[in-house]
């Protein structure tokens, strides 16, 4: 079956287009994308409004669907279904779940529960070591036959240079980049909050940037050393992202990731509207104001190749606790649109074609996944994005199985009118109302 | 005021003066032959402590059974906290018998602000974590005012574990709400990043900080605290910050020396000091009860529909 999407603004930076044009697709497949396409034979046209951006499939490399082991927080299930309601054709998941993802058997059970729920396409990331636990290489290469597309033991750093040197060497044989949970865990201690004024008014132990610029760096050197391609997940420390800017004109293989609650958020939410709101816990912690601000320097400049949400679902229960106590973590998939549009686009930080990119062409790029492209027979992974639509943020209506987001209430402008994968329309959200 | 009492923050200016200015009138019940009044018939009070604590659970009871309350008790293990119960139950179900007042001591940092959160009841912080100890700062306002009968103007220097002292951050924001001018002294390992931003002075060398002090406010090393080495040796840090005669001589010929207790004697003040002629640490014990029955009465002694 055809169908053509008639009439949106079509943001493809991969193949240099921004301006109205149709996209005719065909099955699973892109057939063509044009100008005043003509609908022949048993094509359903579907009238884009003007103002509504057809794209590249956007592509989160960075989410915890806690499945297998954590189906109380998210299932693949639920956590794609969240994924395609915020807009994503694809995720990436990490592999800290429970049996940890450092087997093809789970590999393969995360990709049958994938095929079932038929919703966002799902990339395991696979483990560096065996049950992260930072000892021994994990099957790396059985990893990628099963389907995983990186490793990284996320949640906790490579714990020493030796073991990142070898899986660097060692994934770099399969084209797998190493991605890096930043931090240097002596320094780190047990904080639970950045390391500043606000952390020390409310009486809560800091992690400073540098836990985390100190192991970008050590990886950056690991990267020349190996050849290999690193990158680093979730920065939010501007120290991390001038060891970056650093490895990059160096041409070491570094990349790196910023989410939305890193450019937005800042240490101040501490204290305000909610003292020691467990959903502003999170890992690395919100960082001060000059932090964000580097972020968003970064993310202008192109130093910051990827926007990830390092979606992090918590149980009701688990956050409902004392600071100290709760885990790190927020969901990311379900706001992340909104806050791009909101904070990055209608503020005048980067274009749309930019936001495509760190969005789509770049984590397909980082991942060696198909997408980011809307090219003739590329994959049909579309996202129909609104810039212009009003968003109000409500966690109790959002299909992730958890509810730990601190943007709840907030209204935002710009958001998702739907999200076609492999041709089929998997979302379409009422408040726009396309006609699929 | 406010419904609850969880930082000197909640509080303003006059709201401080008079919390101050009723503990006088309460004290005055401590010297009656019979130290009972019937403010709080009627009122029950749950003292709900997660942390051991002799003072300030003593202070507190001893302070609501004058103005008549009835109280409990509950003392929670910190070894169940974690696998027993959680905090928001307990919360929910002490709520259910609805009490008038909770008091709570916490290791947590913001443990009463989840509390505060999910209780109809007025809630008085008794310690949380490294946050706050409002009560305590009270009560050393207190004394200082009692001895120096002004707070603004008067040097203040406050030595020991900054980073960990919940002490050091109430009585931070209490005194320089006053107008005291609060120099701040321990090992650069344990002054916290940016206190300098509550208006007050870093040192360093304890004795520079503590030259024409009027007041001297010593904090407890918290060996239970130290998560790491933050400085060599205890005899290290008794040389370097401890507070003794010699450095006392170098305040006000009037200072006075306080301590909020538990003394570790011989690690940051010697007993020469703490039993000396300016020490007014017994007087600190003494007036606690004074300023929590005041903070118990100002919150909970309001007729119903207040």
């Amino acid at each position: 079956m055809k169908r053509l999407l008639k009439g949106g603004r079509v943001v493809d930076p991969a193949n240099g287009r921004d301006g109205v044009f149709d996209v005719l697709v065909d099955g699973d497949r892109i057939a063509r994308v044009g100008r005043d396409l003509h609908a022949d034979g048993d094509v359903g046209v579907v009238e884009i409004p003007s103002g509504l951006v057809v794209c590249p499939g956007l592509i989160d490399m960075h989410v915890h669907l806690r499945e297998p082991g954590q189906e109380h927080k998210e299932t693949v299930a639920t956590g794609t279904a969240a994924a395609v309601a915020g807009g994503f054709t694809a995720v990436a998941c990490m592999p800290n779940t429970s049996p940890v993802n450092d087997n093809a058997g789970v590999t393969e059970y995360i990709l049958k529960k994938a095929a079932e729920a038929n919703l966002a396409r799902v990339y395991p990331i696979g483990a560096v070591s065996r049950g992260q636990a930072g000892e021994q290489l994990a099957e790396i290469g059985e990893l990628r036959q099963a389907g995983c597309v990186a490793i990284t033991d996320d949640g906790r750093p490579v714990a020493t240079a030796m073991l990142m040197r070898r899986a660097l060497e060692y994934a770099g044989m399969f084209g797998m980049p190493v991605i890096e949970h930043c931090e240097e865990q002596t320094l780190k201690g047990d904080g639970v909050a950045h390391e500043g004024f606000h952390a020390s008014a409310l009486g809560l132990r800091g992690i400073p940037g540098q836990a985390e610029s100190i192991m970008a760096l050590r990886d950056i050197a690991l990267a020349e050393l190996t050849g290999g391609a690193v990158h680093v997940a979730h920065m939010s420390a501007r120290q991390t992202l001038d060891a970056v800017r650093w490895g990059k004109s160096r041409g070491a293989r570094v990349t790196c990731e910023v989410t939305p609650h890193h450019f937005v958020l800042t240490d101040e939410m501490l204290r305000a509207p909610i003292a020691y709101d467990t959903n502003v816990k999170m890992n690395p912690p919100l960082r001060d104001a000059a932090d964000r601000d580097a972020m968003l320097a970064g993310i202008a400049d192109g130093s910051v190749d990827v926007i990830a949400t390092d979606h992090a679902p918590h149980h009701y229960d688990e956050k409902r606790v004392e600071f100290d106590h709760a885990p790190f973590g927020i969901t990311g998939l379900e706001t992340a649109v909104s806050l791009c549009f909101d904070r990055l686009v209608h503020a005048g930080v980067i274009s749309l074609s930019r936001l495509v990119e760190l969005l789509s062409v770049n984590p397909a790029r980082v991942l060696h996944v198909a997408g980011g492209s809307l090219a003739d027979g590329a994959p049909a992974d579309i996202s129909i994005l609104a810039p212009d639509l009003a968003v109000t943020v409500s966690a109790a209506r959002m299909r992730s199985k958890s509810r730990n987001t601190p943007f709840d209430g907030w209204q935002l402008r710009g958001g998702v009118a739907a999200t076609i994968v492999g041709g089929r329309a998997v979302y379409v959200n009422e408040a726009v109302g396309l006609q699929m | 005021m406010k419904k609850d009492l969880l930082g000197i923050g909640d509080l303003t200016r006059d709201e401080i003066y008079l919390i101050l200015d009723t503990a006088e009138a309460m004290r005055e019940i401590g010297q009656r032959p019979i130290k009972k009044v019937p403010t709080l018939r009627g009122k029950t009070v749950v003292n709900l402590f997660y942390e051991p604590s002799t003072r300030t659970r003593t202070s507190f009871e001893i302070a609501e059974k004058r103005l008549s309350a009835d109280t409990l008790n509950i003392a929670v293990a910190a070894s169940s906290v974690l696998k027993g119960e959680t905090l928001a139950d307990t919360a929910m179900n002490i709520e259910a018998m609805a009490p008038d007042v909770i008091v709570i001591r916490h290791a947590s940092s913001g443990a009463c602000h989840l509390l505060s959160r999910i209780c109809k009841s007025r809630v008085i912080n008794a310690g949380d974590g490294m946050h706050e100890h409002p009560t305590q700062a009270l009560l050393d306002a207190f004394t200082i005012r009692e001895h120096k009968k002004r707070i603004d103007g008067l040097k203040v220097t406050i030595v020991g574990d900054l980073l960990h002292s919940r002490v050091l951050r109430s009585n931070v924001l209490l005194l320089t709400e006053l107008g005291a001018d609060v120099c701040v002294c321990g090992p650069s390992t344990l002054v916290p990043i940016g206190i300098e931003r509550f208006g007050v002075r870093v040192s360093t060398n304890v004795d520079e900080a503590v030259r024409d002090a009027d007041v001297i406010m010593m904090l407890r090393i918290q060996q239970e605290r130290m998560h790491g080495a933050f400085f060599p040796s205890v005899r290290e840090y008794f040389n370097t910050f401890g507070m003794t005669p010699a450095r006392v001589a170098r305040a006000k010929p009037d200072v006075i020396i306080m301590h909020p207790g538990p003394m570790n004697r011989g690690v940051e003040i010697s007993s020469e000091v703490a039993d000396g002629p300016y020490s007014v640490i017994l007087e600190q014990v003494a007036n606690g009860v004074s300023v929590r029955m005041a903070v118990l009465y100002l919150l909970a002694g309001g007729v119903e529909g207040d």
